[in-house]
């Protein structure tokens, strides 16, 4: 696609749905949001970046296979849901560490697996949306 | 700490699938897969000997409650697909390290392997229906990735075929569980039984479990839903193929098995009749669709259909008896299926096409994998003493038993024509000259190949004729799975009542 247009708009809207895409990451679990959709948004910032600019250099842009980012994107929701492990609790268990309270209303922020568990779900769909993606682009 | 038994023959193939594919540009890939599959049967073997001592184990995912979260459940049946799956995977891994060329390793055959066995065994743990669906979805992506794999024209025919006709098993499958959702509220398998038992629409219910055995009978390959099957298992590599022929088929039988003796009960007369003559139908025309075929692995292909009829057979008669049978015929089919497919990938290595008008010889030359082709193939068409037998005995007594004798005499009658398809293989790859004159000797294929390849043969093969000379154990443990399946209490105790 040879618009100029659109290659100059691309610029900010990959920006933007980047952003956006780890806004929704971020906000979700308590809010609606999450990996999925963050992860969606994410590929389709790179898929608008490969139309304007070439499959060539939102492949350079991305600096790893989609593949191997789905693939580490498995990993990390895995260990995600071990950690329960050591807690003694079942599988995929939520482990909560609230800094400066002991609650959702107290505290001021959290650390969690559920996040790391989003952050590899967002990965997975991530890598996949855009390996089929270049892989349409190869074929046409 | 049981919940974490039922977790790792899930968790240990997905780790092995990361891992594998991190790693497959370096010969530790391969290791890797192998490491995993011996720890996948470690965990399984585990798994079984928790349901041996304690009987149905539960768990609850992420700690929620039945039926609210995610459950698995391990009964009887359950677990010995786990077992089996892990058994088939870890042969096939064994034999991958023979067969599968480098470029394939490179694309990530391991991770796909792995993610596909990771599918089957969360398919046969799962206690909630919607994540049954997700299972299904995971071994569809896996399953068409293995078969494209390499990109040759063939196989990308075969598996547009493949998954164009799976898509809509799966989606009449997803209907089916909207419909079900709308109508009891609930997904959960255990709590179910009791909300479709007391739903008061009973015609929808029956309609909706119609959708339920379509779209199950498209993934097992029932008659008129299989034509996917000989369409496209004969295009992958052959270990591919011996996972696809073992697993793949079984796992819709199973989830058959599970919602037709667990949830849909309501209307036996009328589902399970249905069911009783699409066995039939399954078992005759896979059986003479071998007969016209001369390919050694579309006449095995053909087989599973009209063997997949025995086992949906046992389910539609649903006498305890016939069920212990099915339960039976289930696990012996795995691995007598599995191993015929791996035979004929070391056919195909020795004389150079799966084409029986252009192969021959292997008698003579090859007598050991004459031997252990035998094995399976008599098996299959139901030899005393070997496994296949014991299943087609049970299955055969049980129609007899409930004086359906067409049933019984179609049962029997589909045994000998499968002997004809045996004999056919037997007497035009084994025992007639190879046509181009060549000598199918051994070592014809380097060792570090041929070594791996006939290992797997070897043990899928002696299990065979264990199972056949001691069916005791076996048939008891069928048994136990039968009576687990007809009376499900235990099953929706456990998984309703189940903490941590």
């Amino acid at each position: 696609m040879n618009s100029i247009i659109f290659t100059a708009g691309a610029r900010i809207l990959v920006a933007l749905l980047f952003v956006f895409s780890l806004f929704m990451l971020l906000r979700g679990h308590h809010l609606p949001g999450g990996g999925f959709i963050g992860g969606l948004l994410g590929a389709v910032a790179f898929i608008v970046y490969s139309l304007a600019c070439g499959p060539a250099e939102a492949k350079s842009a991305l600096r790893a296979s989609p593949e191997g980012i789905a693939a580490v994107g498995l990993g990390i929701a895995l260990v995600a849901g071990l950690v329960a492990f050591f807690f003694g609790d079942p599988f995929f268990t939520g482990q909560w560490y609230w800094v400066g309270g002991d609650s959702y209303e107290t505290s001021i922020f959290s650390l969690n697996t559920v996040l790391v568990f989003d952050i590899g779900v967002y990965l997975v769909v991530l890598g996949s949306i855009l390996s089929i993606a270049y892989a349409f682009e190869e074929e046409t | 700490m049981t919940s974490w038994l039922l977790v790792m023959p899930i968790a240990v193939p997905f780790a092995t699938a990361v891992l594998a594919y991190l790693m497959r540009r370096a010969p530790a890939g391969r290791w890797i897969s192998l490491t995993g599959s011996v720890l996948s049967l470690v965990a399984s073997i585990a798994l079984l000997m928790a349901v041996l001592d304690e009987g149905v184990i539960a768990a609850q995912m992420s700690n929620w409650d039945a039926p609210f979260g995610i459950t698995l459940v391990a009964d009887y049946l359950g677990v010995v697909m786990v077992v089996i799956t892990a058994i088939t995977g870890l042969a096939t891994a064994i034999y991958a390290l023979g067969e599968i060329p480098e470029r394939l390793e490179r694309l990530g055959y391991h991770a796909l392997f792995q993610t596909l066995i990771a599918g089957v065994t969360g398919a046969f743990l799962t206690g909630d229906l919607f994540n049954l669906y997700v299972w299904f979805e995971v071994m569809l992506i896996s399953s068409f990735g293995l078969l494209v794999l390499g990109g040759t024209r063939e196989q990308l025919d075969a598996g547009i075929k493949y998954v164009a006709l799976n898509l809509v098993s799966t989606l009449i499958f997803l209907s089916g569980i909207g419909l079900l959702y709308g109508v009891t509220g609930t997904l959960n398998m255990a709590d179910l039984r009791d909300a479709v038992a007391n739903s008061e629409d009973q015609t929808l219910i029956t309609v909706i479990a119609m959708m339920f055995m379509v779209g199950f009978g498209v993934k097992a390959g029932v008659f008129p839903l299989f034509f996917w099957l000989p369409a496209s298992y004969h295009t992958p590599s052959f270990a591919v193929s011996a996972v696809f022929a073992g697993l793949l088929t079984k796992v819709g039988v199973y989830a058959m098995m599970r919602m037709f003796t667990l949830v849909f009960v309501g209307d036996i007369g009328f589902t399970h009749e249905i069911l009783i003559w699409v066995s039939l139908a399954t078992m005759l025309t896979g059986v003479l669709g071998a007969a016209a075929q001369t390919d050694f692995r579309k006449i095995l292909s053909f087989h599973i259909i009209s063997q997949i009829g025995y086992m949906t057979l046992g389910l539609a008669l649903y006498t305890p008896l016939a069920l212990m049978g099915g339960v039976f015929y289930l696990v012996h089919h795995i691995i007598v299926k599995a191993n015929l497919f791996l035979v004929s990938g070391v056919a195909y290595k020795l004389t150079g096409s799966t084409d029986l008008n252009r192969i021959g010889g292997l008698y003579k030359s090859s007598p050991f994998l004459a031997a252990l082709f035998i094995v399976p193939a008599f098996s299959l068409a139901g030899f005393p003493p070997l496994s296949g037998f014991w299943a087609k005995y049970l299955i055969v007594k049980a129609s007899i038993e409930l004086e359906m004798w067409f049933v019984a005499f179609i049962a029997l009658f589909v045994g000998l024509l499968t002997i004809f398809s045996m004999t056919k293989i037997w007497g035009m790859a084994f025992w007639k000259p190879h046509p181009d004159g060549i000598e199918p000797v051994p070592t014809r294929v380097p060792a570090h190949i041929r070594l791996p390849m006939m290992l797997p043969i070897i043990g899928l093969a002696t299990m065979t004729v264990l199972i056949g000379l001691f069916p005791e154990p076996f048939v008891q443990f069928a048994e136990t799975a039968a009576a687990q399946l007809l009376d499900p209490s235990d099953y929706v105790t456990t998984v309703l009542g189940a903490q941590r």
